[in-house]
Formats: structure tokens, sequence, C-alpha cells
């Protein structure tokens, strides 16, 4: 799973990041290459959105780079910008849906964007992102705020899934999902790995999620990564955080 | 993407390679899809063994090249073949939420039903206040005296520097036009007679309700409907706060208390406008305007401009919190209703100063 010469899709270097006056990221360093599902995993508050949203462009660095497939967000143009940005979907905590349209145009929203696929088109690739995530057609009629939790995430990550993203980032993906739906989930994006060589960056908390389908995990901690390696080392591993994860393993499941 | 995807029809054969994927296919979709439209080719033997990826866009353009049916002769790996059965067994149906546009007299109807609507919310609103300030008569200990100092310090002090600037300009406009008329007839005094009547009894109130609408009213509000939105208004009431009583009576009473202040501030800061600008085109100085003013102006035009005041502020924070009570969850339905709340204040205070001009049309004008 890891061969060296695998090109890396996200490479932070010496990464900084500050809100306001607080220091977030201090020297954090990061490759994540082409192919690995990595499991972000830290403390609450430790700074794992933030680093999405860095890896996004969404907050300039204070010091340091971010590079996406090769590339510096900050230093390219705004054509680049987009075009590296469309490689890529972002499955987004509370899942940031549009409020003003319906689940079914939520997730055709980025596929009309490229203005090259026709409306039977558009269909058929929503209509499967609903069957792929488990929602009815019918459900694709519903606005946001009719949706409930759950719904509202598997909707969030079927758009995120709408251009066949390279890599994907997940906020907490199974959180508020039950345990069923949260299995099927993780069998999914197993699947969609396999099929496409996804290259996935998840945030989570959920222990079954984590090693159902992380080959890597880094663990965030003190401003920077601690530890970052295959799953199977780094839970063999003794720092804190994860001997929590371990117990809860063992005792939290059904 | 260093793999672009390629497509060559031989004599009875059709062989793909290369990434098929929605990046890749982006760049050249018009040649492809002609090509694969072209026609024909669904009876032919398809080989995808080269192919390095394929995405279900990808597989859905090849879906509907084969009409919705497996080519008899297909060669391709098994993870691409699970692809496009994954394709091939979504489910097509439109989904059903087809939008007519309504007609005229649908339109027309939907526009009466909702003005009736607005003015039962509306009504309703007021007797809730009603039915609060009984409430709070009796277990004065829950008054929400923190929010109503925070509402009248956002939309009353905070408001002083524009409506004291406003003021002042038209104060000066004012007066420097109608110095230009009346200089003509050599009805010169009369200048304080007109800048007093005008500005005290109308301009004033008007103007100030007009400038707090458009600032506290819309504040008002947005505020409400992004409550409604993120779900605070009801964890209020799943503390058993009530919402009227802490959220929709401390912006009435504020406004309420603090609009006749403004309209007073404004009004002055406006005569003192006049005042100078007549000084300097008319040579009137200013002990004469401020002792002639008293003479010209009964006060009972300063209860008059007070008391709409009173009743500007009231409507500007009712309908404001109508409006945002009204929101529903998303931010189309947000910016609609702050927009109607702004227009619909602004419309009932010019209504509501027509019946106060109609009704106190006796009191106030000095006889001369």
């Amino acid at each position: 799973m890891t061969g060296a010469a695998n090109p890396a899709v996200v490479e932070m270097r010496g990464l900084g990041t500050r809100i306001g006056d607080r220091v977030v990221h201090r020297n954090l360093d990061l490759r994540v290459e082409r192919g690995q599902v990595v499991g972000l995993v830290g403390g609450s508050g430790s700074g794992k959105t933030t680093l999405l949203r860095q890896i996004l462009g969404l907050i300039q660095p204070a010091a340091g780079s971010v590079r996406l497939f090769g590339e510096d967000l900050g230093t390219a143009d705004a054509v680049a910008q987009s075009a590296l940005l469309r490689r890529l979907g972002m499955l987004f905590q509370a899942g940031a849906l549009f409020s003003a349209l319906p689940a079914f145009e939520n997730i055709a929203f980025p596929l009309r964007e490229l203005k090259r696929l026709d409306e039977d088109w558009i269909r058929r690739l929503v209509n499967l992102k609903l069957a792929m995530v488990e929602l009815e057609v019918e459900h694709g009629n519903l606005m946001p705020a009719e949706l409930s939790g759950g719904m509202v995430k598997r909707v969030a990550l079927a758009r995120a899934l709408a251009l066949e993203p390279e890599l994907l980032l997940l906020d907490e993906p199974t959180a508020g999902l039950d345990p069923d739906r949260s299995r099927s989930f993780v069998r999914l994006l197993g699947q969609l790995q396999g099929e496409l060589g996804l290259t996935v960056i998840m945030v989570t908390h959920d222990p079954e999620t984590l090693a159902g389908l992380a080959t890597h995990i880094a663990v965030l901690a003190e401003q920077h990564i601690v530890q970052f390696g295959l799953a199977a080392d780094v839970m063999a591993g003794d720092h804190p955080f994860l001997a929590g994860f371990r117990d809860g393993d063992k005792s939290g499941l059904l | 993407m260093n793999n672009p995807p390629r497509l060559q029809i031989e004599p009875g054969k059709v062989v793909l390679s290369g990434e098929w994927t929605l990046a890749a296919l982006l760049p050249e979709l018009p040649q492809l899809q002609a090509r694969l439209t072209a026609g024909g080719l669904g009876g032919l033997s398809w080989d995808l063994s080269d192919v390095d990826r394929l995405d279900s866009a990808a597989a859905v353009l090849l879906w509907r090249t084969w009409n919705e049916c497996w080519p008899a002769d297909l060669i391709v790996t098994e993870t691409h073949r699970r692809t496009v059965e994954r394709v091939a067994a979504a489910p097509i149906a439109a989904s059903s939420g087809t939008v007519t546009a309504p007609g005229p007299v649908e339109r027309i109807g939907d526009l009466v039903l909702g003005s009736i609507d607005h003015a039962i919310g509306l009504v309703t609103l007021f007797g809730q206040m009603l039915l609060d300030l009984c409430h709070l008569a009796r277990h004065p200990s829950e008054m929400p005296w923190k929010e109503t100092a925070a509402n009248i310090y956002k939309a009353g002090a905070l408001a002083l520097p524009v409506t004291g600037l406003v003021g002042f300009l038209i104060g000066v406009t004012l007066s420097y036009l109608s110095a230009l008329q009346l200089r003509s007839v050599g009805a010169d005094l009369f200048i304080v007679n007109i800048l007093g009547i005008s500005i005290i009894r109308e301009l004033g109130p008007v103007l100030v309700a007009v400038l707090v609408a458009g600032r506290s009213g819309s504040a008002m509000t947005a505020q409400i409907g992004v409550m409604r939105v993120t779900e605070e208004i009801d964890a209020l009431t799943a503390m058993g706060i009530s919402r009227s009583i802490r959220v929709v009576l401390p912006k009435l009473l504020a406004l309420t208390v603090v609009m006749p202040l403004l309209v007073l501030w404004a009004s002055a800061i406006a005569l003192i406008g006049g005042m100078l600008s007549a000084m300097l085109q008319l040579d009137i100085s200013p002990t004469y305007f401020v002792q002639n003013l008293q003479r010209a102006v009964p006060v009972a035009n300063l209860v008059i401009g007070l008391t709409k005041g009173i009743v500007f502020g009231f409507i500007i924070a009712w309908v404001a919190c109508h409006f945002g009570l009204r929101v529903k969850p998303n931010t189309e339905s947000l910016s609609a209703n702050t927009t109607t709340s702004v227009v619909t204040a602004i419309t009932l205070v010019i209504l509501a100063d027509a019946v106060f001009a109609i009704n106190t049309r006796n009191m106030g004008i000095p006889q001369l």
C-alpha cells in the first residue's frame, strides 16, 4: 500500500496556523500518498477540522506550505485553483447543504457547474449517488430542513462524491448515523476506494470506522502530527490518546 | 490525468483505453460524445480491458451508448463491470417535483391570502404582547431588563451619529431651497415657520423612521430569523423561557422608547442646520430664529412629532419581529423576509403618518 514512488496527494511542510491570537498548528508535517485512507484522530479542539480547512485553502497558512496534487493552492491562479478543488470532495461536519435548494439540486449543483453534462446524464448520476448513500429517489425532492440529521449527512456525502473526486476529505462522516448505516458507509467507501484508487483523509471519533477503513492513522496533538504510519502500527503504539480509542473499541461496541 | 481517455473504432470492434473519469473526459467531451453517438456502436464487441480507471460518470456515458443493455461481446475487468452494473441498477425516474408557474388569478389570490395571513399574524403578535405585559405585571422579576437595555443601546445610542448627520443635511438643504423662494417674494422671516412646522411635525419623525427601519428593523428581522434557522428559538422554548418575553418584547419596548428620543435629537439637529443656512443665506440671526421659533411653532406640534415617534417605533419593531418569526430555515426565506420587513415597515409608517395628518389637521397650526 505504501509504495515510496506513489505521488503525494497532500503534502504539508512546516505548517503553522493561527486563528486570531491562538496558535492551532505549529511546524506540522504530513504527507498523504495516493490510495491511502488516513484517519486523522486527536482530542476535541486539537485542530483536526482546521487542518482540513487548510487543505481546502479556506485558511491561509501562517507558516510553511500546503501542496495539493503537487501544487500550492496559495500561489496558483484562479483557474488552476478551481481545477484543483474540483478534484476533491469535502464532507463538512454539519453537511453544509445549500438550504435554498432541494437535496437533488444540492447533489446536481457541482455537476451543473461543469456546464458540459446534459440533463439526462446529471439525473442518472444524481440518482446513482442517492442510491449509493441508500436514499430513495423521492428523498431528492426534500429540502435540507426537512431531512433528518443522518440523511443530511448522506446527502452531503453524495454531493461530495458527485464529481468523482480523487481526494475525499471527510469531517466526522459517521457521526449521527445509526450503526447499520455507519457500517454500510464504511463498506461503500472501501468499495469506491478499491475501484477508483480514492485517497481519503477523514476526521473521526468512531473506532469502528477507523478500524474498518483507515490504512493509515495520523495523531494530531500538541499542535502537530505526533504519530503517522500504518494503522496497525499506530494503534499498537503507546500514545495516551490511542489507549482511549482501543478501550472504546473493546467495550463500547455492541 | 496523464493518460487521457482514448476511443478506437475498428471494424466490428470498439477499444477503449486510458482513464475514463469525469475529470479526464471533460476536455474532449464533445468529440468523444459525437463519436460514441454516431450510431451503431451498441451491436459491436467492446474491449475495455485497457481502461485504467472507470468512474460512474463515464459508465453512464457508456451505458447510454449501449442503449441500456449489455453488449453481446464485452471484455471488461471485474471492478469496472461492477461500476457499470451499479449505473445500470440506478433508477432513472425523474424526481416528480415539477413546479408549474402560477397563473395571474392564482398569484392575486396568493397575494390576498398572504396579506390576510400576515395581518392575522401581526394581530396575534400584538395580543401576545399584551398578554406578556399582563404576565410581567404579575411577575415583575421576569422582566427582561438586560435585553431591553441592550436593544436601547443598539437601536438608540448607536443610531445617534447617522440620524444626526442626515438630520443636519436635510435641515441645511430645506432651509437653503426655501430661502431662495422666500427671498423672491420678500417673505424672508417666514423661514422660521416653514422649517419649524415641517421638521418638528413631519420630516423629523418620518426621516428617523425610514432610517431606523433600514438600520434596526432589518437587524431585528435578521437576528430573529437566524435564531430560527439555527434552532436557538426552539432551544429557548425547550428551557421553558418564553421567546416572546425574552426575544420579542425587549425589541418592541426598546424601539418604542428610543424612537421619540431619536426624533427629538434629529429634529433639533435639523433645526440647527436650517438655522445656520438661514443665517448665511438670509442674514437671520440665530437669536431671532430661536425667539421666533417659540412663537411660530405651537407646542402641540412637538407633542404630535413625539407621539408619531412612539407609534412609528412600535410599528417598526412589531413588523420586524413578525417577519423574523416567519423565517423558514433556509437562506432564501431569510433574505426575502428581511426585505419584506423593511418595505412593510416603511409603508405602514407612511400610512400611519397619513392617519396622523388627517386626525390632527386642526391642531398646532398657528392662526395668522
